[in-house]
């Protein structure tokens, strides 16, 4: 294994601090983990030989404040896993989209009890206005049904939204599609 | 797991000074890594003026947003409008750092060794007739009609405009537009449907919708008029002329107001003021008002720090 990818496979490990189920490689959030050597890739020369790795991560959402705890994160692992020089980038384009979320990320959301996104609508011209009470109905992580109903479009984090199963009776979380 | 439980918070004294200003997490940078070169032809004041008129518009409707925290008829609604605010919050960021980047100038000087981040800067240290917002955002809330018609309009135009920025030919703004499309829509089905809700609820919550309607119509102008120097970055490939969002925008508006049943209102656009609307700096009362709670913390502790 390379320095390259060994840097990769740690950054891979990191969680997402809101949704610990899954890695940030899992969510999609991370993007990129490249190795330079000093003086390379517009990265300061500095008197000591270490390479950086830069590490790139896109949020989810605009605001999303769980950004600097990532990165800080990401640093953190990095550095103690033998590579003391980190660069976390911000990468803005193309936007994240539920659709990056990976197999294992799906199957580690419904194992706890998080309803996994459906496919993200995709359009580059005027978006459709939408005033029906919900746009499908997603399965009820506990019990399966499709008998569920939107409580809110927005939940605790920016990333999901509330629903409610007609026939286990129990609330649940949705990872929204974008 | 191992120890990310605990570095939480151990990253929040990341690095060798452990004192953070006051106002953040210390991600300093929102745009750290992103080219943030300007195009070629375009004026940087110019660039950075723009962006100011278009994170002013976000923060603002932001702050108003915010104030709704704890006050809406339920929980549901609480956590709805917060998630806005928190959208548009990230938008101004952004925003407002990119204008940042693109013209220093444009940044209020404070004391030399200042741990306020530039954005931080522009949010907190400029007083009402340097913001760039339209006047819609910054008047006072109401009922929670009010804040439904309030954002219904502001996030109809506000979409229209984000669809066609992402052809901006600045990349920094092309790709907050383009991550804007995916939040904005949410924000307005939410307010489109909670019209709908009041508009066919009961006489009272009919009747308040349209008052707000009525009251708010008046500053709808505004965000479909162009100032010249969005007529000059529209021309650049830079920005967008919102005059030529107001054919959709009028027709999204009026499917809401025909599913809903309730008429077009017919109030003129509240006047401009020698020709100045609040993209010149013209604003309300209600701007002084609003900074005022905004600012205040920031400006007693300029250097505030843990």
């Amino acid at each position: 294994m390379n320095v390259r990818e060994r840097a990769a496979e740690v950054a891979a490990q990191v969680r997402d601090p809101e949704m610990p189920m899954l890695t940030l490689a899992d969510l999609g959030v991370l993007r990129s983990v490249e190795v330079v050597r000093p003086g390379d890739g517009g990265v300061e020369r500095e008197a000591d030989g270490d390479e950086v790795v830069i590490a790139s991560i896109t949020p989810t959402y605009t605001g999303c404040p769980a950004m600097a705890t990532m990165r800080d994160d990401l640093v953190h692992r990095l550095n103690g896993a033998g590579f003391p020089r980190v660069e976390v980038r911000v990468v803005l384009d193309p936007p994240w989209s539920s659709d990056w979320i990976s197999e294992r990320g799906r199957a580690a959301l419904r194992d706890a009890g998080l309803s996994a996104p459906g496919a993200a609508r995709r359009s580059s011209g005027p978006v459709g206005l939408n005033l029906g009470p919900t746009r499908h109905a997603p399965a009820c992580p506990r019990c399966g049904s499709t008998a569920t109903r939107l409580t809110s479009e927005f939940s605790g984090t920016a990333c999901k939204a509330l629903y409610r199963c007609a026939d286990c009776l129990e609330p649940f979380e949705h990872v929204k599609e974008i | 797991m191992s120890d990310d439980d605990e570095s939480i918070f151990e990253g929040l004294i990341e690095g060798g000074d452990t004192s953070q200003w006051a106002f953040g997490t210390d991600f300093e940078d929102p745009l750290s890594g992103v080219d943030t070169t300007v195009p070629d032809g375009v004026d940087h004041t110019e660039l950075a003026r723009y962006c100011l008129m278009l994170g002013d518009d976000a923060l603002i409707m932001s702050q108003r947003l915010s104030e709704w925290c704890s006050r809406a008829p339920d929980l549901e609604e609480d956590i709805a409008l917060a998630n806005i605010a928190l959208d548009l919050l990230g938008q101004a960021r952004l925003l407002l750092a990119r204008a940042a980047a693109a013209d220093p100038g444009v940044v209020p000087a404070l004391p030399e060794g200042s741990p306020v981040p530039a954005e931080d800067a522009l949010a907190f240290f400029r007083d009402a007739g340097q913001f760039r917002n339209v006047r819609l955002t910054e008047v006072a809330n109401g009922d929670f009609a009010h804040v439904v018609v309030r954002l219904l309009l502001f996030s109809v135009a506000r979409l229209a405009l984000l669809e066609r920025l992402r052809a901006s030919a600045d990349s920094v703004l092309a790709a907050v537009a383009s991550k804007g499309v995916k939040e904005v829509t949410y924000h307005r089905d939410w307010a489109g449907r909670w019209f709908l809700t009041l508009a066919q609820g009961t006489e009272e919550s009919h009747s308040r919708l349209v008052k707000a309607l009525d009251d708010l119509w008046p500053l709808q102008p505004e965000l479909v008029s162009a100032h010249p120097l969005e007529l000059s970055l529209a021309q650049a490939g830079v920005g967008v002329d919102p005059a030529s969002t107001r054919d959709e925008v009028d027709a999204v508006l009026d499917q809401v107001l025909a599913v809903s049943g309730v008429g077009r209102p017919d109030r003129p656009a509240l006047a401009a003021v020698g020709g100045r609307t609040g993209r010149h700096g013209m604003h309300t009362e209600a701007l002084s008002l609003l900074l005022a709670e905004m600012q205040v913390v920031a400006r007693a502790h300029p250097g505030g720090r843990w």
